[in-house]
């Protein structure tokens, strides 16, 4: 199924639920913000059904909490609820924009589960479940996620301190002008900065290894004549098929997988609350470490959901360098992820050396332009922190122009048409689109599923208007388009960069008013990239402080993997490697 | 027919194969091109970006040279012509930091009056992130990223925490790790100090015409000391009894610290010679 690029429409003005829904939207979340509405609790369910069914609003982006304890800003003064549950949808058959729906939540009170109309809200409500403790009612599986069954506490509640806690925001006062510094090492934190939750038992505690959707997996049924058993099989945490500290727990009869569940955490770092206790701009550097193959596309990102909270201009020059620096780290990562994807189809290391060959020239070009090969920090709020050194447009012109273009012809050669990679990737980790939309899958997932939704076209950002690309699309949502349509994407990267490097104007490169010293106005702002793995949201949160009031992630390798069960069910353990492969995870961005 | 796209891909290899081991056969493999021969089969490597053949390097005999931009580890800059450090203890480095990596105490005379300099300064390079935020803002051009990367050590603390002597750099280091950099702040630093001079003459002349005018008498221009003269002496004094302080201690003497900083200092000043060398073949001279 193949279809015309998804563009950006005019979407309705007003937020119309007819007139049986017309009581259940208690109002604008703000007077100035545009199409944010408050739901009463009660009839959100109703809401969402009517805005997917009658609306198209199929994908549900980003669900997220907000803890509005101790909030001083102006805009919540007459409001009692403590939390309030972020939805932002989208259209993916019209482009535009989204609608946001806030549901306000008192301590303690549960909110109807949103996972039987949007099967994509399953990790995202695990999430909000494990850092804010709201009780999701009718969730199948509502257990932590990032953080251990003994964890005392829901940490992204305001009131929640971590370990060490010196103070709410930095920087902290203790360490100029008289310098002092208190190391961790003189603390002495074994056994004495641990607290369980109540009733919670260290010594009596077992894992619970088979709950409920393993255990109750449906039996193999294929071969009756056979009685076999299913078993309960580890893959991971430390195995390189996994990309990282990650574990799937399968029930297997023989070698095939009867049910999945993706088991993640080990490395959280909480990100979010660090991104609370930073600065607005202290926060740049550590988005760097989200997805680490792609801290330029994670920079601009940030960068764009600021600007657009703070309203803050972007000169041309650095619109271009932006472009370019977005569009070599697609590159970059879709050649290492074509490289992963054939070593854990067994191709051992040969395509990934090949492919990994010019992303050294594109690393080193980072690292001429910024200071750091992948921790770049190149991007800051209103532009990029300095313009190109001498000599670099010529090299990277050379890369676009006549390197890059035959390295990835060569990949097609040494790749596409062999006979062994299409016998192991047609047919495997089958999921129709519809499906993977339901899941909030996106990025080249959903392109290799036929719909040719790409952010840069349905809601462009930046410049990506002015460039003349398509969106490649493949039919067959298999391993095999996901992972040709890598290859197609980075094919039409290189497409981009050599406009963009062809008109890039001079000029300034930072505009005014990003400094560290930056107080967004108060308010709130959900804005996304086409990142390389998917859709890379930032809800931000500001009431109108030096910080964040509120930093969420919205990473597209954590929500993908709401996919990994339902496209592993029925295929060979073997399989089931390739298959997260080709979702093509960064462990820093899923754990966060 | 079955079977082509393997032998297609296969092709691909073969030339990979064939294309690394004649290159690895030359005299002269394509990643020394342009590169540095230090001797002893240690090279700085310059990896053109239209390099073929076999992309690894030995490290760590061969090492990339690396772009001026690059970043690790802080470094306080030491102004050896007027034999000061340039950090007056501002503490913005500490302030945008932002895993909080830098602690500063501020220097004080007796009275407690805060002096513009630091009396300690510490980075923990354990923590820090290389984010080089306290480089961008640094009003006086005080500190700066180090491009030394090999600073394994056996333990953290505190051979990882960073004082003022290990963090301390002549400025000639830098003019030689940063050669750009540095040339655009030093025209920038002297286009203002001839805006201010100017002015100041301007000034000068104005108040010389105004008090030829009233007095007939000319008069000689006030110059604007950076420091008032009350301060320096006040400075020298403190030095004077810090020094003496040491000396009593028992610990170092005077003449130990000066000498070792003496020495350190000279062989930073050698890694920037060395430096401004391979900088040479990166401009191709």
């Amino acid at each position: 199924m193949s279809q015309a690029t998804v563009v950006a429409e005019a979407p309705a003005d007003e937020l119309d639920l007819g007139p049986e829904l017309a009581d259940a939207v208690e109002g604008a979340w703000a007077e100035d913000t545009e199409k944010t509405y408050v739901i009463a609790p009660d009839r959100i369910l109703d809401v969402l059904r009517h805005l997917r069914d009658v609306q198209g609003y199929d994908f549900l982006s980003n669900l997220t909490c907000v803890d509005y304890k101790g909030y001083g800003g102006k805009l919540r003064a007459d409001v009692d609820a403590r939390l309030e549950i972020v939805y932002n949808l989208y259209n993916t058959r019209r482009g535009g924009g989204s609608i946001g729906l806030h549901v306000r939540v008192p301590e303690d009170e549960t909110v109807p589960s949103a996972t039987s109309l949007y099967a994509g809200a399953n990790l995202q409500e695990r999430e909000v479940y494990d850092l804010f403790g709201v009780k999701f009612e009718g969730h199948p599986n509502l257990r932590r996620i990032l953080l251990w069954d003994g964890f005392n506490g829901h940490p992204m509640r305001k009131d929640w301190q971590e370990a060490y806690f010196e103070e709410d925001v930095k920087p902290f006062r203790s360490r100029h002008p008289k310098g002092e510094y208190a190391f961790h090492e003189d603390k002495i934190p074994w056994a004495k900065n641990t607290t369980y939750p109540a009733g919670w038992d260290p010594d009596s505690w077992q894992e619970p290894v088979a709950y409920v959707p393993v255990s109750q997996a449906p039996h193999h049924e294929n071969e009756p004549h056979l009685d076999t058993e299913s078993i309960v099989v580890n893959l991971g945490p430390h195995h390189p098929s996994t990309h990282g500290v990650f574990r799937m727990l399968t029930r297997v009869e023989g070698e095939t997988i009867l049910a999945l569940e993706p088991e993640m955490g080990y490395l959280h770092r909480n990100h979010e609350k660090i991104g609370e206790r930073n600065t607005w701009l202290m926060n740049m550097p550590f988005t760097d470490r989200l997805d680490y193959l792609n801290s330029m596309s994670n920079n601009w990102s940030y960068a764009l959901a600021v600007e657009k909270l703070a309203g803050i201009e972007v000169p041309e020059r650095a619109e271009y360098l932006r472009v370019i620096m977005a569009e070599f780290t697609r590159i970059v990562n879709h050649t290492w992820s074509i490289g992963f994807i054939l070593n854990d189809l067994g191709a051992l290391q040969t395509p990934a050396l090949y492919a990994i060959e010019e992303r050294e020239m594109i690393l080193d070009l980072f690292e001429a332009v910024s200071g750091a090969r992948m921790m770049c920090n190149y991007m800051r709020f209103g532009g990029v922190v300095r313009d190109l050194p001498e000599g670099w447009h010529e090299q990277a012109a050379y890369l676009a122009n006549e390197r890059l273009p035959r390295a990835l012809d060569e990949l097609d050669t040494l790749l596409t048409e062999n006979e062994i990679l299409k016998a192991r990737g047609r047919g495997v980790g089958y999921l129709p689109v519809e499906d993977l939309i339901a899941l909030s899958v996106s990025g080249p997932m959903i392109r290799a599923g036929g719909l040719a939704y790409d952010i840069r076209k349905a809601e462009p950002y930046g410049i990506y208007d002015r460039f003349d690309f398509d969106v490649p699309t493949l039919p067959n949502s298999d391993i095999y388009d996901r992972y040709y349509i890598r290859l197609l994407e980075a094919m039409e990267s290189v497409r981009i960069l050599q406009q963009a490097l062809r008109d890039i104007p001079e000029g300034e490169t930072l505009g005014g008013r990003g400094g560290y010293t930056l107080r967004a106005p108060e308010g709130e702002v959900y804005s996304r990239i086409e990142a390389p793995k998917g859709e890379l949201g930032f809800y931000l949160a500001s009431d109108g402080k030096v910080a964040p009031w509120r930093y969420h992630v919205r990473s597209p390798s954590y929500i993908n993997l709401n996919a990994l069960g339902p496209m592993s069910i029925g295929y060979k353990v073997a399989d089931a490697i390739v298959i997260l492969g080709a979702i093509d995870i960064v462990l820093g961005e899923v754990d966060r | 027919m079955f079977g082509t796209g393997l032998l297609k891909g296969l092709g691909v290899t073969l030339k990979h194969a064939l294309d690394t081991f004649d290159d690895d056969r030359e005299s002269v493999p394509d990643r020394y091109r342009g590169s540095l021969d230090l001797g002893n089969n240690r090279r700085v490597i310059k990896q053109p970006i239209d390099q073929e053949g076999l992309l690894t390097i030995q490290y760590p005999e061969e090492k990339r040279l690396l772009p001026e931009r690059f970043r690790y580890i802080p470094m306080l800059i030491w102004d050896s012509e007027k034999d000061e450090d340039r950090c007056t203890a501002c503490g913005i480095c500490a302030k945008v930091c932002p895993p909080q990596c830098i602690w500063i105490v501020r220097d004080s005379d007796e009275d407690g009056k805060p002096l513009t300099r630091a009396s300690e300064f510490y980075i923990d390079a354990a923590v820090c992130m290389s984010c080089s935020f306290c480089v961008e803002f640094c009003p006086f051009d005080a500190i700066k990223m180090n491009h030394d990367y090999e600073l394994a050590v056996y333990d953290r603390y505190p051979q990882l925490v960073y004082d003022m002597a290990e963090l301390t750099v002549p400025l000639e280091y830098y003019a030689a790790l940063w050669p750009t950099q540095f040339e655009e702040e030093e025209t920038r630093r002297r286009e203002e100090e001839e805006k201010k001079r100017r002015q100041e003459e301007e000034k000068a002349a104005r108040l010389a015409a105004k008090q030829a005018e009233a007095a007939e008498k000319p008069a000689d221009a006030p110059a604007a000391p950076k420091r008032s003269a009350a301060e320096l002496q006040q400075l020298a004094r403190e030095r004077a009894a810090q020094r003496q302080a040491q000396a009593a201690d028992g610990g170092s003497s005077e003449d130990d610290a000066a000498a070792a900083k003496k020495t350190r200092m000279e062989e930073l000043k050698r890694k920037a010679q060395e430096r401004a060398r391979q900088r040479k073949l990166e401009s191709g001279e």
